[in-house]
């Protein structure tokens, strides 16, 4: 703190932004710098939550430590053990079934779309209008319910394994998603005559917080945060993996880069994977849910880099395997880490007000950045 | 009929009868005092109540449902709780500034109460200016936010409190401005004779568009006088935590709370008054049949009933709209609201000397 | 890689048209016990290729020049490397702690790090 507040100019207020702070959606720490209302600088202390997974796989083998992963972005959390997953599978050469592929592609759209709805509410709140936030969450419990059917669980699903999946689907699932598709499609107009086309929303997000698509490329962006920004970044495009290439889907772009940009291209986003679930659904093919591996697993000697598109973005695990049961070293890319780096160029110059609408179109989850 | 005048006058009589003249009046304004703090408690009860379940019909939820019958006995036990917390003064606070500012907000609430008219010839004070009266202590508030925001030595309060008292200081001009326009058409400033003026039908009704503009400005003027969302800058929880009340608890918390109340409760009684006739029943020009059934709903009602009504607008805005930023908030006013209230005036003039209006 | 040739090598990477790598979208360290090796991967949004370019460090005094001048991302990757190996980013705008406590003994990601309260082995 000291050194900051050398740093500031006469007549400039340093405030503590969190770590406890109801905009900040978790445990972060910004130290900002505001000229009356408007920031001059912001700068994350992070590590409130830091419980060092990577260091903890070190001694977990590689079956278990797909599972810390579920505690980094907790909203996404199938997604990052899917990305866990396919590095494994890479080193050890595993086949995945393509009744496993399906399921794991449905489970990873059903848990973007549960985590871009939570987002859509969390956002509207930040921005000031409160009851979003519980639209938000019906639907959002009818993911959950699915996903506790099969998965056993509502938000560590856990579900993922070297191989496949830990379990077949559960009989309801096919119909409790259908079920979730007419629902969606029906609420989806509604949140867009909530929040979208609200005046008052348009005037607080428009041209706030722009990220240059050369910014956003400097800075690691990814995800729907890069993509605002006209990076086309989508990973299940450019290095399709388990069967998206074979799915009819857009990558949603936008080149104002702003806010609003951020907010339309998670939207759409929703559309896009509502549609992915849509192709899936009657199209699971039959067969096994897992393929057959050995109960101990021991990746040959080398380094395995696998990447796979979450809701906030890109996550990657570099896996540095000596050959033993456990790995080496792991390190996770997560994408809100190199998102926030750039959250202190976006806000420069705006205002107090525009940093927290800003800080919800980022998406950021804590835990994720922390790790 | 039964009625509220009837009640005072009786009460007043039967102290007169029975006390020396001086003793009478101490008394009565005993029961006046009492009767407005009662008043003034339940109402902020009641309205806590009807906050909490506009929200929860808003959000698709149910709402206070556990205490007494379906959670009517929420806002006691809520109370009681405020009452029984440690109320806590942080060191380095200007205790004295700080312990006075919620009883400031909670007084100039307070005072508010007088010149309103709650049923046909019930009224604690006909001042002849009662509409200035309630435009200049309505900005006392102000007051006791910036006390509480300076004096709590936290930055977000003090930020909280400067963007209210810009806030505030604004929107009085426009809501200035479309009294202003009523206090043209009915001709007085007194809030019995504005009343009788709409009986022949309400001021929105009569005054044509002009009256019409001028609600919807008293409207948005009203809402963010009362530091109600969007426009609750003064507390913005997502961005100030909560403003000016952030070190604020337990009791000291409970009264800020219940003035932010009794103001909604207020200005929305004076739109009732000014707009929709106060306790005057819907009246439509000469139709004496219609008017004559209309007067069998008792005039109390009548005037709680149109309250009631502007006071779930407000709270309709409140969990529907996002948050103004500050200076799209001040933007609004200087380059928006203030202009159009302007014309508007010199319209509702106009309409006034040449007696357009029926 | 030497690390003394890092900072030209970036530069030629980031610029050069045919290379183009100017999505560094991760950026760590392995330690390897005798000695330390930073690890860049890079990508190019324009041409679509990937590098991964690593470097050897040495485990007393590891030094190596700061990239986040070229991809501004590196800033906060190299501040993490820099308190969890003990990494000296030269030329580093602003080589401070970010995750960890300012008062923090040791680097947590390094194999020999012992930490009896905060650790359990298995």
């Amino acid at each position: 703190m000291v050194e900051e507040i050398g740093t500031t100019e006469q007549g400039d207020l340093v405030i503590n932004v969190g770590p406890q702070h109801p905009a900040t959606h978790g445990v972060l720490h910004l130290v900002i710098t505001l000229n009356g209302e408007t920031v001059k600088k912001v700068e994350p202390h992070l590590g409130y939550i830091h419980r060092s997974i990577e260091k903890m796989c070190e001694s977990l083998s590689y079956r278990q430590f797909i599972y810390a992963t579920s505690r980094m972005d907790y909203l996404s959390s199938h997604i990052n053990n899917h990305g866990c997953a396919l590095a494994v599978e890479k080193a050890l050469q595993i086949e995945v079934p393509e009744r496993a592929q399906v399921i794991r592609v449905l489970m990873d759209e059903l848990t973007r779309i549960a985590s871009h709805v939570l987002w859509w509410g969390a956002m509207a709140m930040d921005i000031g209008a409160f009851t979003p936030f519980f639209h938000a969450f019906r639907e959002r419990e009818m993911i959950n319910d699915i996903m506790e059917e099969t998965c056993g669980a509502r938000l560590t699903m856990n579900y993922m394994v070297p191989g496949g999946v830990m379990f077949d689907l559960h009989p309801n699932f096919h119909r409790r998603v259908k079920e979730f598709i007419r629902q969606f499609h029906k609420k989806l107009p509604e949140y867009d005559e909530l929040v979208t086309g609200n005046a008052i929303f348009k005037a607080r997000t428009r041209g706030v917080g722009v990220l240059s698509k050369e910014d956003a490329i400097s800075y690691g962006c990814s995800g729907p945060t890069a993509r605002a920004s006209g990076v086309d970044c989508d990973i299940r495009k450019l290095y399709p993996y388990e069967v998206y290439g074979k799915l009819q889907f857009e990558q949603p772009l936008a080149t104002e880069g702003d806010t609003y940009a951020r907010y339309l291209v998670r939207m759409h986003e929703m559309r896009q994977s509502l549609s992915i679930v849509e192709q899936l659904i009657d199209n699971i093919p039959e067969g096994e849910f897992q393929a057959k591996t050995k109960a101990v697993l021991k990746p040959p000697k080398g380094e395995f880099y696998s990447r796979v598109e979450t809701a906030r973005g890109e996550f990657g695990v570099y896996i540095v395997s000596e050959g033993g049961t456990t790995p080496y070293r792991i390190k996770y890319r997560s994408p809100g880490f190199s998102n926030l780096s750039a959250l202190d160029h976006a806000v420069r110059g705006q205002k107090i007000g525009d940093l927290v609408a800003i800080m919800g179109s980022f998406d950021l989850v804590i835990p994720d950045i922390d790790r | 009929m039964w009625s509220f005048a009837q009640l005072a006058d009786t009460i007043h009589e039967g102290l007169q009868a029975s006390l020396p003249p001086a003793w009478a009046l101490a008394a009565e304004m005993t029961i006046v005092g009492l009767s407005a703090i009662g008043l003034f408690a339940m109402l902020g009860l009641v309205l806590v109540l009807m906050e909490r379940k506009v929200s929860a019909f808003m959000q698709i939820r149910i709402g206070p449902n556990r205490v007494g019958p379906a959670g009517l006995l929420q806002s006691f036990a809520d109370t009681l709780k405020l009452l029984v917390k440690e109320g806590i003064t942080p060191d380095g606070v200007d205790k004295f500034l700080f312990n006075a500012a919620p009883l400031v907000a909670m007084i100039a609430a307070m005072l508010l109460l007088a010149p309103i008219a709650f049923a046909r010839d019930f009224q604690i004070w006909d001042l002849n200016i009662g509409v200035l009266y309630v435009s200049a202590v309505s900005s006392l508030n102000v007051i006791a936010i910036l006390m509480a925001g300076w004096s709590s030595n936290n930055k977000y309060s003090l930020l909280g409190a400067m963007r209210s008292g810009a806030q505030i200081v604004s929107y009085e001009l426009s809501a200035g401005l479309s009294v202003l326009t009523i206090v043209v058409l009915a001709g007085s400033l007194q809030v019995s004779e504005i009343v009788a003026s709409q009986a022949d039908g309400w001021w929105i009704f009569k005054g044509h568009v002009p009256a019409l503009m001028a609600f919807v400005i008293f409207l948005i003027a009203a809402t963010a006088e009362t530091n109600r969302a969007p426009f609750d800058m003064a507390e913005a929880e997502s961005e100030l935590t909560a403003g000016f009340h952030t070190e604020y608890s337990g009791m000291k918390f409970a009264l800020f709370f219940l003035a932010e109340y009794i103001n909604v409760f207020i200005v929305c009684a004076i739109g009732a008054t000014l707009f929709l006739g106060g306790w005057m029943p819907l009246h439509i020009g000469h139709w004496e049949a219609f008017n004559h059934a209309m007067d069998w709903i008792p005039s109390s009602l009548w005037f709680f009933g149109k309250t009631f009504f502007l006071i779930f607008v407000i709270m309709w805005f409140r969990w529907t709209f996002p948050r103004l930023r500050i200076d799209q908030l001040l933007d609004l006013e200087w380059r928006y609201l203030l202009p159009i209230g302007m014309v508007n005036i010199l319209l509702v003039t106009l309409v006034a000397i040449l007696g357009w209006h029926f | 890689m030497d690390a003394t040739a890092w900072p030209a090598l970036a530069r030629e990477l980031r610029t050069r048209d045919q290379l183009a790598f100017d999505y560094l979208f991760c950026l760590t360290c392995v330690d390897w016990k005798t000695h330390l090796t930073m690890v860049y991967h890079l990508t190019s949004t324009r041409h679509r290729h990937h590098l991964v370019v690593k470097s050897r460090l040495d485990r007393e005094a590891p030094s190596i020049r700061t990239v986040c001048d070229i991809w501004r991302t590196a800033e906060f990757h190299e501040r993490e490397v820099f308190e969890m190996f003990g990494v000296q980013f030269a030329e580093h705008p602003d080589l401070r702690k970010l995750i960890l406590p300012d008062d923090w003994q040791g680097y947590p990601l390094r194999k020999d790090y012992e930490d009896p309260v905060n650790m359990i082995k298995l």
